[in-house]
């Protein structure tokens, strides 16, 4: 084969392999992408329930119990300025407490009880998830050391 | 005092660096020897110094020195002696120290072993490591200082994060800079190459050992990484496509692409510049790895906290480097003389379709996970990207990557036959054909992607087999001549074929788990029972027990099946005195074909646990194929014919099967 054929062939190979790659991209990102929301964005935008996202926010204190199932925990995610009750079904991240920032992945439900299918752990109890602190720096109430 | 030594020695190494980094490279244009040779000297200088100084800390450690302020911060006198030595990694300053003395044993190791390179290209290789270690060293002596003292010095330390406390993450980040750092020798190579203008066999033929040992190492890292997220999580999975763990997989599908088209270079003379543009770019994202774990940008499970100061510093650093490489690339790749040429259905042919789809398969991983940083960048919605993603792109696109590895050790070079190797093929072909459909039946869920899963499974194992089997003609000719014929293969061929066949393992392993796992989540009382996969599950009222620096609550739980006793598994729940924190201990019973496994929950106060069970079957296989994987790699590494100085000696000594 002469180099000039060997290079069309091998350009051809590779835009068709990026080119499947690039629709399987935007294809799966439409779909697949899980947008980030604060209580007080869920409070005014009232997503639909089958969309799935993110909540981040404070773990308010003194709102952890647990439902009479023994695995449900039900807790009000803050971020100061709106509160969210968060329902969960397993076990807690060993770093969940109350007072501290936390990421919960699932579907709004229709009671306005947001419903976790995740409840995301950190290997640090010093680490603040950067959203958690937009949300908190948003509603005006960071301080720096609030992921203690 | 020895603190004192340490931090000098560091500073003094930083101006080795200085001019390992410059003079040598000097000396190269000019034709020096003098200057050459300060290479050498210079980098094994280097590792001396940075030894003292990694020693230094880890005595300060050993003997609980808390006048130093990162002792105190991560230390605690009664942490048993392993965590205290392991301890100086676990921690941003100490893991950045262990990762310049990996950079630096490994530009030693360069110097020790490459006698036999050209003295120019040494030299260069060498400059360039140490150019690599000049801004590493910046970076810890005016960023992350790990001497830093603190006056007055406290009576105890603040102890290591308990979840680091534990064998698999201690070895975990060596083993994976290991791999991370030594694929800065490829860049070196690359970028001393591109400098020589010069890029051949020979030069493939050194760069291979180096890239092949630094891949072996990251394979066995991120295995070690995926088993320690098993059981140490407690969330029963193996791989999360968070974004740390995606930031060690993107150089590990690059570096597993370089080793493949090192090979055609090496051969056939060809693929050069895209060899050399894939050793600049494996290098380039381990380097994006640190970044990424170290800037506090991420939202991941694996997230630490961090300094966004020294985020920047290593977001300029990747700027200079990658930019650096690719601007070099720019200039003198065009000028690198043209490779041989080849058909599309040959065993190059083969490796190139390999590297294309491994590349793709980078991009895709590189775009899941830069994609949501970007919009942010960008004032746009925060976002994340899920496994639903890569689910959709990863694993389709994976597929025929996978299919076409029994292919291609079947290609002739050159002008390989495709018909032929189908026809080998068929027999394989037919059984994971047969082995997708049976699954297919058996699957309850995912059962698409079970049956084909499955099928490639077998069609990679069995493929890698008949392979050797027809190297060594079993069966064709006495078993006796056989085995001498596979005495006397190649190791690298004989690797190749475990790293293959290991593939295949590690994939079913990875299918078992996706689609039979058995979750079960319940609040179990003492004296209960509760069926869970087939199992009848009991537990014991939770006792307390004692650790060396936790206390924990250890169930005892009893899984039988028809009557008999199949595991007792004790899980804990421990809490660390210090922190204050409580950790989860998995406990699981592994056998070849499944894995039982359990955690402890809390107590719901009315005499129950919340407990966790998982059943998953072949998830062993995962990490025993990532090992094998690596072992395919460590015996291709003792073929001579890749130990410089020796290349042709192994050929002669024992007659082998063309190739």
């Amino acid at each position: 084969m002469k180099p000039k054929r060997k290079r069309l062939w091998l350009l051809v190979g590779s835009l068709g392999a990026l080119a499947l790659a690039a629709t399987l991209v935007l294809v799966a990102l439409d779909d697949n992408l899980v947008f980030f929301h604060s209580p007080t964005q869920i409070a005014e935008r009232k997503p639909p329930p089958t969309q799935r996202l993110r909540v981040g926010g404070l773990v308010a204190p003194g709102s952890v119990e647990k439902a009479g199932d023994g695995l449900t925990t039900i807790f009000v995610v803050t971020d100061t300025r709106a509160n969210l009750k968060v329902s969960y079904r397993g076990q807690l991240p060993d770093l969940f407490r109350e007072g501290q920032g936390v990421v919960a992945e699932g579907t709004l439900g229709t009671d306005g009880v947001f419903l976790a299918r995740e409840i995301l752990a950190k290997h640090d109890e010093a680490y603040m998830p950067p959203e958690v602190a937009k949300a908190l720096k948003d509603a005006g109430h960071w301080k720096k050391d609030s992921g203690k | 005092m020895i603190p004192e030594v340490g931090h000098y020695a560091l500073v003094l190494a930083l101006v080795v660096a200085l001019v390992q980094g410059t003079l040598p490279l000097a000396g190269a244009a000019r034709g020096d020897p003098g200057l050459m040779e300060l290479a050498r000297t210079s980098a094994l200088a280097q590792a001396v110094l940075v030894l003292v100084s990694f020693l230094a800390l880890t005595w300060a450690y050993v003997v609980s020195d808390f006048s130093l302020l990162n002792v105190v911060a991560n230390s605690h006198s009664s942490k048993p002696l392993l965590y205290k030595i392991t301890g100086v990694w676990g921690n941003h300053e100490g893991s950045m120290l262990l990762w310049v003395l990996i950079l630096a044993l490994f530009g030693a190791a360069v110097a020790a072993f490459g006698s036999n390179l050209p003295a120019t290209l040494r030299a260069r290789v060498l400059a360039v490591q140490g150019l690599i270690c000049l801004g590493f060293h910046a970076f810890i002596v005016f960023t992350s200082n790990p001497f830093a003292r603190l006056d007055p010095a406290p009576f105890d330390g603040n102890d290591l994060n308990p979840i680091l406390q534990d064998p698999g993450l201690a070895f975990h980040p060596p083993l994976l800079y290991l791999g991370y750092v030594g694929l800065s020798v490829s860049f070196s190579f690359a970028i001393a190459a591109l400098i020589e203008g010069r890029v051949d066999a020979a030069w493939a033929r050194w760069v291979r050992p180096w890239t092949l040992a630094a891949w072996c190492f990251l394979t066995l890292g991120i295995a070690l990484g995926s088993w320690w997220a098993y059981y140490e999580l407690g969330w029963g999975g193996f791989w999360f496509w968070d974004p740390v763990e995606n930031a060690s997989l993107m150089p590990w599908l690059l570096a597993t692409a370089l080793l493949h088209s090192a090979i055609v270079t090496e051969k056939r003379d060809a693929l050069k510049s895209w060899t050399v543009l894939l050793a600049i770019l494996a290098f380039s994202l381990a380097l994006l790895g640190t970044f990424l774990v170290r800037s506090g940008v991420l939202t991941s499970v694996h997230a630490f906290a961090q300094d966004p100061a020294r985020g920047l510093y290593i977001l300029g650093f990747i700027v200079v480097v990658t930019g650096g490489g690719l601007t070099l690339y720019a200039w003198r790749a065009p000028r690198l003389p043209a490779g041989g040429l080849f058909a599309p259905i040959s065993r190059e042919g083969g490796l190139i379709f390999n590297n294309l789809l491994l590349a793709v398969l980078t991009v895709v991983v590189f775009l899941g996970t830069l994609y949501p940083l970007l919009l942010d960048a960008l004032g746009g919605d925060k976002v994340s990207v899920g496994p639903p993603f890569y689910a959709m792109t990863f694993i389709p696109l994976s597929f025929p990557l996978i299919a076409a590895v029994a292919f291609g050790p079947l290609l002739a070079w050159k002008r390989g036959d495709l018909l032929s190797a189908l026809r080998q093929l068929a027999t394989v072909g037919a059984v994971a054909i047969a082995v997708g459909v049976l699954i297919s039946f058996i699957a309850q869920r995912h059962v698409t992607l079970a049956a084909i899963g499955c099928g490639l499974s077998a069609w990679l194992i069995l493929g890698a087999l008949y392979e050797l089997a027809r190297r060594i003609k079993l069966l064709e000719i006495p078993f006796g001549d056989s085995m001498r014929r596979l005495a006397g293969l190649p190791r690298s061929s004989i690797g190749m074929t475990i790293a293959h066949a290991s593939l295949g393992i590690c994939m079913a392993g990875i299918i078992g788990v996706s689609v039979w796992q058995v979750e079960t989540i319940a609040v179990l009382r003492p004296g209960d029972t509760l069926s869970h996969a087939g199992f009848e599950v009991s537990m014991e009222r939770p006792r307390e027990v004692d650790g060396p620096n936790f206390v924990a609550e250890r169930g005892r739980i009893t899984f039988r099946r028809e009557g008999a006793v199949a595991a007792v598994l004790e899980p804990e729940r421990r809490v660390f005195k210090t922190t204050r924190r409580q950790t989860t201990e998995a406990a699981i019973k592994t056998t070849l074909l499944a894995d039982i496994y359990a955690t402890l929950g809390e107590s719901d106060g009315k005499g129950g646990w919340t407990v966790r069970l998982y059943y998953n079957p072949l998830a062993p296989w995962i990490w025993l194929g990532a090992a094998f994987c690596a072992l395919g790699g460590f015996v291709s590494l003792t073929d001579r014919r890749l130990r410089i100085g020796a290349p042709w000696r192994a050929r002669r000594a024992a007659p082998q099967p063309a190739e």
